[in-house]
């Protein structure tokens, strides 16, 4: 078996209606345009018309193993266009259903920006909730269609990073997302941290 | 010829010219008839404006024949000539054989000698290239079938010239035989003559594929432009003259050459230069035309010359008719056809002196022939009118009632009014969707077009209401105005409000005035017709500059909504005794946009992506 074949494909689901005006997702997704075994789907440029091609997105899914859906967090959710894509890509009997169990051996993965702090999506903070229960839809979305669900990468505080900040979080996304293609994540230890980049030490394995 | 008289001659020719041609269009004539009238106005027997040079004229102008057979032969690849090979010989040989023996008939039984009947029968066998060219170029039919057959039957008879040419004086009624004239080449004998000939089309083909290119490279590079037309007029007039040294027909060959040329990179510019130089001569020919029918000629004999000219579009028309019949056209197809052809051509002109200079035919009759065959062709245009305005439609009709069931067309639900290349998106949208819709047109080629590809089109004009009865307006729920004319688009819309005011109407109009005009009506669902690809075309436009393609897409839409709602707000300001207003609106209502568009402003009143802004979400980002 080559090295070529052991790589696990991933596919990222970018949306972020207004890119020209973003700080923090401009330079996340910079290094992520040209890595081997790494497709990255820019949904609101390859459709700014809302209409999605099916088929092609489905096909897409299949070709991939792990799924990322990376998108500033919007009203405690999804920007507009990711929820038009889950809702005409996951059909019945493709994504869940009798017949519907090609996502069974994938993992989705949420890349997420948000300019609430990490205090604030507590029970006590301005927002009650954490962001792993606000993902409880797609969670569940996910459990339907037989998708493994990782801890998310979250990104708080965007209003006020540094660039030094920003330069951070964008190498240890890009890191993850590397270990993740090369199976260099311990997934035992993944499983139990709240994000997925609370602490890149401790989940990603040496690289042999 | 005098210079003086030279530029009052030009002067007279273009004034003619000027003033004739538009009007004759505007009166829907086309071009040619213009021309031919205007000819005869200046001429000796109206205003008498031209001198005893119009004949001169005449020959020189003929030359505008050559060039356009050389403009032609750019647009024919030869592939496409090879495609045509069956038309060109079986429809020109049958048409040239049997119309001569038709007339050569004709002529023997009214008392002519048998030799003579036949020179008459072979000239007159000729149609007009120009005329028929020029016309069908002006209404776009030279690629449909019927174009395609004509051309060939044309082409046929300017290669068939040439042995007319050379039969005419074995049939001489004198005595002695004159040699063929005008050939530098006819003291050689048969054999001699034919391996010149075709050395020297060989020449023409060899250095039209070979030395052509790198020539008019070197010219190119130049970079004068009128060398370059210089060397375009060259190469038409060398290949006139060395056709003519060979006693070939000139036409002929300028057609080959610009076959030849075809493919080459410098057809566009040849193209170019040439065409208005062909376009001026050939205005100049029709005028001359014109001018040189013998109006004494014909008032002597009345009754004789128009037994000429019925005789002669009778006999061409009745011969092409059946020709066409033996290839199976339709009979539409077959009278466009037969009508079209159905004159005598420039070449009569060339022939009937020709005759008569070897004494193979009298002059009084050769003069008479001479009017006949002008006012044949002046008739042509007239012909063809006719078949667009009444036998086209009459076709058109007669297939309707053929095909149709009336009370099914009756019932549907949508009608579309102007099936074009706009109505006909809506249409083929529709019934994709299994709507039936009842479809008007005007154009009746459009309609022959439309059917082909299996839709239901009748044929009619959408502002007479009975027709929109007959197609079942009582009954639409929706009527779709698509045609191309907003004025009598906004007609027809009060006329349907006005008996339907129920009947929702969807309105194509052609730009912001008209959509003034409809609301001022107060119809709202306007469609400005090249709004939205105008729109389209600049999301494409953004996004080559670099805008994400959303943010290209949003800012168009928020362009269009803006366009819109200033069309809705300044519609009643338009009009003369509001124009200050109006263009203090209009400027205001651009600053506007301006300023959305503008990045100050983030956070101002315009702005239509507010939310995604991090800028005015600080606030919120710092209290949480």
């Amino acid at each position: 078996m080559t090295v070529e074949a052991s790589h696990q494909k991933i596919l990222i689901l970018f949306a972020h209606p207004a890119i020209h005006k973003s700080r923090v997702n401009r330079e996340l997704i910079k290094p992520l345009q040209n890595i081997e075994g790494i497709t990255f789907h820019d949904l609101y440029e390859t459709y700014p018309n809302f209409y999605i091609d099916i088929k092609k997105e489905q096909k897409l899914l299949m070709q991939h193993d792990v799924i990322v859906m990376m998108h500033p967090f919007y009203w405690y959710s999804l920007p507009s266009i990711l929820k038009e894509w889950l809702d005409l890509v996951l059909e019945h009997g493709f994504a869940y259903g009798n017949d519907g169990s090609v996502l069974n051996t994938k993992k989705l993965i949420s890349v997420i920006t948000t300019a609430g702090s990490h205090h604030s999506y507590q029970s006590t903070g301005s927002n009650r909730y954490t962001i792993l229960q606000l993902l409880a839809p797609l969670m569940q979305t996910a459990f339907l269609c037989q998708l493994e669900y990782l801890p998310p990468f979250v990104i708080h505080d965007t209003l006020h990073l540094t660039s030094e900040d920003i330069a951070k979080h964008t190498q240890d996304l890009e890191k993850i997302l590397l270990a993740l293609r090369d199976d260099n994540i311990d997934f035992a230890k993944v499983k139990s941290s709240s994000y997925l980049n609370t602490d890149l030490s401790a989940i990603l394995k040496l690289s042999s | 010829m005098e210079y003086k008289d030279f530029f009052y001659q030009a002067a007279i020719y273009l004034l003619a010219a000027v003033l004739s041609v538009p009007l004759a269009k505007r009166l829907g004539f086309g071009s040619v008839l213009g021309y031919l009238i205007a000819g005869i106005i200046i001429g000796p027997y109206a205003l008498g404006m031209v001198g005893e040079h119009s004949q001169d004229i005449m020959h020189f102008a003929e030359f505008g024949v050559v060039m356009m057979l050389f403009l032609i032969g750019l647009e024919l690849r030869p592939a496409l000539l090879w495609q045509l090979r069956a038309h060109i010989l079986g429809l020109g040989l049958l048409q040239i054989s049997l119309t001569t023996f038709a007339f050569s008939g004709i002529f023997y039984f009214l008392g002519h000698p048998l030799s003579i009947a036949v020179v008459i029968g072979m000239i007159l066998s000729m149609s007009s290239t120009a005329i028929v060219i020029q016309i069908f170029s002006e209404k776009g039919w030279i690629q449909t079938p019927v174009g395609q057959a004509t051309f060939s039957v044309l082409l046929f008879q300017d290669m068939a010239v040439i042995p007319i040419m050379a039969i005419i004086p074995l049939l001489t009624y004198a005595s002695r035989a004159l040699p063929v004239p005008n050939s530098l080449i006819s003291q050689l004998n048969h054999w001699q003559q034919a391996l010149v000939t075709l050395g020297i089309i060989a020449a023409i083909v060899v250095s039209g594929r070979f030395l052509l290119r790198p020539l008019f490279r070197f010219i190119a590079q130049a970079k004068l432009r009128e060398v370059f037309t210089a060397a375009s007029l060259l190469l038409v007039i060398a290949n006139a003259l060395i056709m003519q040294a060979i006693g070939l027909s000139p036409a002929l060959g300028t057609f080959l050459a610009g076959a030849l040329l075809a493919e080459s990179e410098y057809r566009h510019e040849l193209e170019a230069d040439i065409e208005p130089f062909k376009g001026l001569l050939l205005g100049l020919f029709f005028i001359s035309v014109g001018a040189n029918i013998n109006f004494n000629i014909l008032l002597e004999n009345p009754a004789g010359i128009l037994k000429l000219i019925f005789l002669l579009v009778l006999i061409k028309s009745l011969v092409l008719f059946f020709i066409a019949k033996i290839f199976k056209f339709n009979t539409q197809n077959s009278l466009l056809f037969s009508l079209t052809l159905a004159q005598g051509g420039e070449f009569c002109f060339v022939l009937l002196s020709h005759a008569v200079a070897n004494q193979a035919l009298a002059p009084y009759l050769a003069n008479q022939l001479v009017v006949a065959v002008a006012i044949s062709m002046v008739l042509t245009p007239l012909m063809i009118i006719f078949y667009e305005k009444l036998l086209a439609p009459y076709f058109i009709r007669r297939q309707e009632q053929k095909e149709f069931d009336p009370v099914e067309g009756q019932r549907n639900p949508v009608i579309i009014a102007g099936f074009g290349r706009y109505g006909q998106i809506i249409g083929r949208l529709l019934i994709a969707n299994k709507i039936k819709a009842t479809v008007l047109d005007l154009d009746a080629d459009n309609i022959e077009l439309i059917r082909k590809f299996g839709f239901k089109v009748f044929y009619g004009d959408a502002s007479r209401f009975d027709l929109l009865e007959a197609a079942g307006i009582a009954h639409a729920k929706l009527f779709i105005l698509a045609i191309d004319d907003s004025e009598k688009a906004l007609e027809i819309a009060m006329h349907v409000r006005e008996h339907y005011p129920a009947l929702k109407i969807l309105a194509r109009v052609r730009g912001r005035t008209q959509a003034y005009d409809f609301l001022k009506k107060d119809f709202t669902s306007i469609y400005r017709e090249t709004f939205d690809s105008s729109l389209a075309m600049a999301v494409d436009a953004l996004k080559e500059l670099g805008f994400p393609a959303y943010h290209a897409l949003r800012c168009v839409r928020f362009f269009k909504q803006h366009d819109e709602q200033s069309v809705k707000r300044m519609y009643k300001l338009y009009g003369a005794e509001n124009e200050m207003e109006y263009i203090n609106k209009a400027k205001q209502s651009r600053r506007n946009l301006e300023k959305a568009f503008s990045e100050d402003t983030a956070g101002g009143q315009f702005s239509f992506d507010l939310a995604w802004d991090p800028e005015n979400a600080k606030d919120r980002g710092e209290s949480s």
